[in-house]
This record gives structure tokens, C-alpha cells and sequence, in this order.
């Protein structure tokens, strides 16, 4: 212990040596990472030592990889090398630049606000525009914190999780991604600053859907973000991540990680829609989104659902995936991916069967735009012991234009011979004669495209909460202006 | 008041030229027909009255209700109040009947400047022209056009045209495919359209459905020519004669007044 102790105060001393901005909001650690900068960010959380030991463990075993060349590159992306001594890990909570006023704010993205229909209180937040008012959507977060209190719910950022619930996160933290997953996911577990932090009790089914909206005042995750969930015996929960809003961010690399723990007979619906700046038209700039999300259907008849709408950033590796463990467990897949101009995505999903009649459903829809190229990669593998499992899989690509790619990575392991898979798939192109077809009942160019493209995409939309699969309707329209035509 | 008027109209599709100069004037209230062998250029003509892109003007003019048709993009004409029931109905998965129906009905009426109608005020008008089609409401909560019959998709196309009420309505080829009994709900469904403010332009290979929507003019045309013109009765010689024949008498006729 006394020798941790010695560490911090160096450390803390150290803070002088680099010369930091006493001003907090400017407090920047210096670029590339090393031993000392996980020190520098454990301390400056507060984190307990477990936490360091932690990610000191994952940052040698990164090393290791990236000693080895580990990086992935087997999937079907393109991108030059990146320079990981070339990345500031931490830097304290910063205030976004503040405007004072939206008629500041690029003009582009005031539109995009508009079109979807995007309340002006919330327009100020996401563009950080410096106000004094109270906002509702604060005093609806306060008071919604605090009937989440009374059912025992917790729901915070991941620092305070370490701090306050040091026990539960002890326990599930890499349990279901341990830092040994993945060349990213070793990062992540060395150098993450923030995140979400659901414990939903015994019994309890959460009555509202979390979002990382309420948390919008709290501080900005950050690129490396980890987020864990657990839902205990008979529980449920419904979690929204992202926004429909286009979020530009300096940082290039964004490398988050999700676990997801279902006890049994709890269930755990987890949303998403990724809009990050994609990069310009002619692909410059856009942020690389490596991502690891996994859920564990860790008890019996536990359910994990993952609704994905990806239409942001220029590289998208994602596999959001389940582990049946349980027996009857249920892991379902649902997911729009969109590539438009020089975007690439390479995206599906893991189904893991180990318990017996399990069960996973995957229907997963491409689009591809511009030069888009959209890979769907999945695996589904049914182990020795999952006697009765099933697999239902659907993955179908829509080309738009004649300079996209759609690609279909599907593996199937099967190990016990009582399984039943089915796999279906198609592709197929917005045809002239359809946008006539809708032209000629009156419809603009570009809503006939934005209807035929959500008619494709129904079978996700209706996994989504209302509210969410509206906004997303809204954004692929958006995401494929001047892809036709 | 002309509602149409084509001037020496020429067009042509992938560099094949199959319009070759079409005059035709449908003035407000009028039932005009074109008949015509295969290939003579009827459904061509249909396609680049509604502005399909893919179908390349090359001479001639195109008045509109007054307004320059030519210079039109498909929407705008349909705005307009110009409505194809299409030969071949397309089919588009994910988009429900009643909800694509509310959104075209919803950009004319803006066009317009009229009031969108919500779901509330949609649904009697809805519903009183699916009596009128004799089609089931159950079809409506479907997707556009997919894994309907044949003789469905014609009976949505004219029920599209019932619920949009344009002034002038393009039947390409409508009866093709129907049984009798369709056939006789369908022309049922035209009929009931008729207005004095409303024109139609019905397109068909066969006499047959004549006799149950029955046109103020008839039009032959012969290899992206009006060849003839006359009334009722025309349709009638058609199908005794032959369009072989009536190419002919015309040819001669031509002949002879050059």
C-alpha cells in the first residue's frame, strides 16, 4: 500500500513537471501513452487501486499486441497506420467551446438540427452554446435521478461507479469483455476516462429509458468510452446510447467498449444510433469507430436485444454481440448500417451458444451510397452443450448508385447436431422505376429515396423506442441527401 | 379550355427514336383513347407525358394546364394534377399502402397550398374509395403493391388515381391482365371519375374495354404517328378491320393529300 501511496504523491508532483494550465479546464495531459499516463488518469479519477492495477495489466498486454502487430486487419476496411504516441489520453473535463449564441454555429449543422426536428433547448446543448437559463431537460434529469434512487436503480457515469460502487464494478468489470479480447479493447481498458454505469436491482423493471441524453450536462465521455450493465434476477432495462445529432469530435479514434450482464430471467434492450462526423465528401477527415459490445446472457431465460443504427463515422468495426449461457436465454441483433461517399463499415454480430435452447435472431440491413462500402460480418457458433439451439439470420443490402460495395462476411460453427440455423439473405438496388413510381404520386426525389430506404429498414426500426425510430427515419433521409439523382 | 395540348411531339428512348410527331389536343371533361399495335409507341407516349427520365424529348411542346410540361420534373407534374395508372405497378417492400397514400395525397395538397391531412381527416376519404374499388381494407395495411395479383395492382392503381383526383388521368394499358369481373370493377371505378373537370387519357390495345368506359375521341397510333382520329365508332372498325388495315387506308389517304 505505502508504495502506491509514494506513486501517487510522485505523480501528483509530476503534474508540476509538465507544466499543466492550473486552470482545470485546459488540463491536458501530454501526447503518447506510457505506464505513467494510466498512473495519471488513475489519480486524477480517484480511482481505488484495483482500478490501476487494472489497466496497468491491460496496457502491458496491449503492448504485447502491439508489439506483435496486432492490430486487427482482417476485416474488410481500409485506413493508413495510426499513431498511438500521437493521442492526448486524458484530458480533464472540458467545456466545449461555448458559443453565445446557435447563430454562431456552422450553419450546415444548424440545418441538420432543423431538419430533425431537434427542440431548440436541446439544439444549445449539443452545440454548446453558453446559457444561464435552467433547461428543462436538466430539471427533468435531476428529478428522474431521483425516482431512479428510490427503486435502487443506479445510474451514473462510470467515475462515479468506481468511486461509489467500487464492489459491483470490481466484480463485472471485464467479465464480459476482459482486456485480452482485442487489440482495442486492451486500449480501452488502459486509458478509458468515462462512461455509463447501470446496476438495476432484483426485480426491478426500470421504468423509463436510460439515456446518455440525461447525462448531456455530466462530463463529455471522451473517445475511449466503457460502459457496463447489470441487470440483476428478473430485472429489465432499456438503454439509449448516442443521438441522432451529427457530434464532431477532434479526436480521430474512438475505441469504447460495452458489457452487458443479464442474470436470469432479466432482460436488457440496448439502442444505439452513431452519428459521428463521417468525413467530408471526398472521404477527409471522420472519425474511425473501433468498437467492442458484448452482452452476457449470464442467467436463465435472460435476454439481450442490441438495436444498432449506424450512419456516422468514416470506419465502423463493430460487433455487438451475445454469449448464451444461460439455458432459454434469447440474444437478438438488429442493426441499419449506412455508408454513403467514402464511408466504410464492416459491422454484424457474435451469437455465442453455450446453454441449452438458446436462442438468436440477427437482421441486419446494409446500405450502401457514393463509394460506400458496407461489409456485414457475423458469427454464430453453437457449442457442444447447446443442445436445442436456433438461429434465425437475415441480412439484406440495398446499393444505391453503382460505385458502392456490399459485402456479406457470414461464419456458422456448429458442434451439436440438434441446432437448427437458418440463414437468409439478399441485395438489392433502388431501381429507377421505383422513384418514378413514388415521383409520379407527387413525392420529391429525395423522399422517395429516404421512403424506399426506411421501408428496407422496417424490421429494425420497429425494435426502437418511438421517439428514437422517428429521429433515425429522419437521419437516413438526411445521411443519403445527394446519394441519387 | 385545352387541358393538354401536344404539339409535333418527338421522342426517344436509349437513341431509338419512337415518337415521330404527335399532335392532340384534350380539351376539359374529355375522354380521349389511343389504340395501337405493340410497339407503335402508346406507353412511350405515357411515360414521357408523366416526365419519366429515362425518355429523351427531342422535339415538340408539351402544354399543361397552361404551364410548359416539358420543363416538369415527374413530381412537379403530378402536383400539377397529372396521374399514370402504370402498366406494371411496381412493388415496394417496408412502405405501407394507406401510409404511402397519405404522403402523395399530403405533397400535392402542399403543392397546392392546400392543408395536409392527418390520419383522422385521411380515413373516411379512404375508406369510401376502397367501397368504391371494391378492394379490402386489409390490402391497405400491406406493403405498396407486394404480393398483390395482377388484377390487385390495377385495382390500386385506379384506387390511387380515386383518392389523388387529378385533372387529367394517363390508363396505360389498364385492362391488361384483368378477368372479367375486374375488368368491370375497374371501368366501374373510371366511370365514377368522370367529371367535367377532369380529362382521361386511356390507353389500350383492345376495343374490349371501350365498351365499358366509352370515349368522347379515339386516336390510332402507328409507329409514333396518329394516324386516325375519329369517335366511338373508330374503336369499333379497329376491331373488325385490324390495325393493319386502318394503316393502310391511312397511308393511302396520306398519299393522296400529298
Amino acid at each position: 500500500m505505502g508504495s502506491s501511496i509514494n506513486e501517487i504523491r510522485d505523480l501528483t508532483q509530476q503534474d508540476y513537471k509538465w507544466g499543466f494550465v492550473t486552470d482545470i479546464e485546459d488540463e491536458r495531459a501530454p501526447r503518447g501513452l506510457n505506464q505513467d499516463i494510466i498512473r495519471l488518469i488513475s489519480v486524477k479519477k480517484g480511482e481505488p487501486e484495483f482500478m490501476l492495477e487494472w489497466r496497468l495489466k491491460a496496457f502491458r498486454h496491449w503492448l504485447s499486441l502491439e508489439k506483435a502487430q496486432a492490430e486487427p486487419k482482417w476485416a474488410n476496411i481500409h485506413y493508413g497506420p495510426i499513431d498511438y504516441q500521437d493521442i492526448v489520453y486524458y484530458s480533464a473535463p472540458k467545456q466545449k467551446p461555448a458559443l453565445n449564441s446557435l447563430s454562431e454555429l456552422d450553419p450546415e449543422i444548424l440545418r441538420t438540427y432543423e431538419k430533425l426536428g431537434i427542440p431548440l433547448a436541446e439544439q444549445q446543448i449539443l452545440a454548446g452554446v453558453a446559457v444561464d437559463a435552467v433547461f428543462d431537460s436538466v430539471s427533468v434529469a435531476t428529478t428522474f435521478k431521483g425516482k431512479l434512487a428510490e427503486m435502487g436503480i443506479i445510474f451514473c457515469s462510470f467515475s462515479e461507479a468506481v468511486t461509489r460502487h467500487p464492489a459491483l464494478v470490481q466484480k463485472y468489470l471485464g467479465s464480459v469483455v476482459p482486456h485480452t479480447d482485442n487489440f482495442f479493447a486492451a486500449l480501452n481498458a488502459a486509458v478509458f476516462t468515462d462512461g455509463s454505469f447501470v446496476y438495476v436491482p432484483k426485480g426491478v423493471r426500470c421504468p423509463l429509458e436510460l439515456s446518455t441524453y440525461f447525462r448531456i450536462n455530466a462530463a463529455e465521455t471522451g473517445q475511449f468510452e466503457r460502459t457496463l450493465i447489470i441487470a440483476d434476477e428478473g430485472s429489465y432495462v432499456s438503454y439509449l446510447e448516442g443521438c441522432t445529432a451529427p457530434i464532431r469530435d477532434e479526436n480521430q479514434l474512438h475505441a469504447a467498449v460495452v458489457e452487458l450482464v443479464a442474470l436470469d430471467n432479466a432482460q436488457i434492450k440496448y439502442s444505439t444510433v452513431q452519428n459521428w462526423y463521417p468525413g467530408d465528401k471526398e472521404g477527409r477527415g471522420g472519425i474511425y469507430n473501433f468498437v467492442t459490445k458484448r452482452g452476457k446472457c449470464a442467467g436463465v431465460n435472460s435476454r439481450i436485444s442490441w438495436t444498432q443504427v449506424e450512419t456516422g463515422s468514416a470506419i465502423t468495426w463493430k460487433y455487438p454481440g451475445c454469449i448464451l449461457q444461460g439455458d432459454n436465454s434469447v440474444g437478438e441483433f438488429y442493426s441499419v448500417a449506412l455508408t454513403n461517399n467514402y464511408q466504410q463499415a464492416d459491422t454484424g454480430t457474435k451469437m455465442i451458444h453455450i446453454g441449452k435452447n438458446t436462442r438468436s435472431t440477427i437482421v441486419s440491413k446494409g446500405i450502401s451510397a457514393g463509394h460506400g462500402q458496407n461489409s456485414y460480418r457475423g458469427m454464430v457458433k453453437i457449442l457442444k452443450g447447446a443442445t436445442g439451439a436456433r438461429n434465425y439470420t437475415q441480412c439484406d443490402s440495398l446499393l444505391i448508385g453503382d460505385k458502392c460495395g456490399a459485402h456479406t462476411f457470414p461464419y456458422i460453427e456448429v458442434k451439436n447436431s440438434s441446432a437448427h440455423m437458418e440463414h437468409e439473405a439478399s441485395t438489392s438496388k433502388i431501381g429507377e422505376d421505383q422513384l418514378f413510381y413514388l415521383q409520379q404520386r407527387g413525392l420529391k426525389l429525395e423522399d422517395a429515396v429516404s421512403m424506399i430506404v426506411n421501408g428496407f429498414c422496417k424490421q429494425v426500426f420497429r425494435e426502437l423506442p418511438m421517439e428514437f425510430a422517428v429521429e433515425a427515419q429522419k437521419l437516413l433521409g438526411i445521411s443519403l441527401e445527394g446519394s441519387v439523382g | 379550355m385545352n387541358l393538354l395540348k401536344i404539339e409535333n411531339l418527338h421522342a426517344q428512348v436509349d437513341g431509338h427514336e419512337i415518337l415521330k410527331g404527335i399532335d392532340l389536343t384534350i380539351h376539359t371533361g374529355e375522354v380521349h383513347s389511343i389504340m395501337g399495335p405493340n410497339g407503335s409507341g402508346k406507353s412511350t407516349l405515357a411515360q414521357v407525358l408523366s416526365r419519366r427520365p429515362s425518355y429523351e424529348v427531342t422535339a415538340g411542346s408539351v402544354s399543361f394546364n397552361g404551364k410548359d410540361l416539358l420543363a416538369m420534373k415527374p413530381e412537379d407534374a403530378a402536383c400539377e394534377g397529372l396521374f399514370l395508372a402504370f402498366q406494371y405497378p411496381i412493388e415496394i417492400p417496408g412502405i405501407g399502402n394507406a401510409y404511402f397514400l397519405r404522403s402523395a395525397l399530403n405533397a400535392i395538397r402542399k403543392y397546392q397550398g392546400l392543408d395536409e391531412l392527418d390520419a383522422i381527416d385521411f380515413l373516411p376519404l379512404f375508406r369510401e374509395k376502397l367501397k368504391l374499388l371494391e378492394m379490402d381494407e386489409t390490402l391497405m395495411n400491406r406493403s405498396l403493391n407486394e404480393g398483390f395479383s395482377g388484377g390487385e395492382k390495377k385495382r390500386n392503381e385506379i384506387f390511387q388515381m380515386a383518392m389523388l383526383e387529378p385533372k387529367l388521368a394517363i390508363l396505360d394499358e389498364t385492362d391488361s391482365g384483368l378477368d372479367i369481373d375486374a375488368l368491370r370493377i375497374v371501368a366501374q371505378g373510371v366511370n365514377a371519375m368522370r367529371d367535367p373537370e377532369r380529362s382521361m387519357l386511356v390507353i389500350t390495345h383492345y376495343q374490349r374495354l371501350l365498351n365499358y368506359i366509352v370515349p368522347d375521341f379515339v386516336h390510332v397510333l402507328v409507329d409514333g404517328r396518329i394516324v386516325r382520329s375519329g369517335g366511338p365508332e373508330l374503336a369499333l372498325e379497329l376491331e373488325e378491320k385490324g390495325y393493319v388495315s386502318i394503316e393502310a387506308d391511312s397511308r393511302q389517304a396520306a398519299g393522296a393529300s400529298a
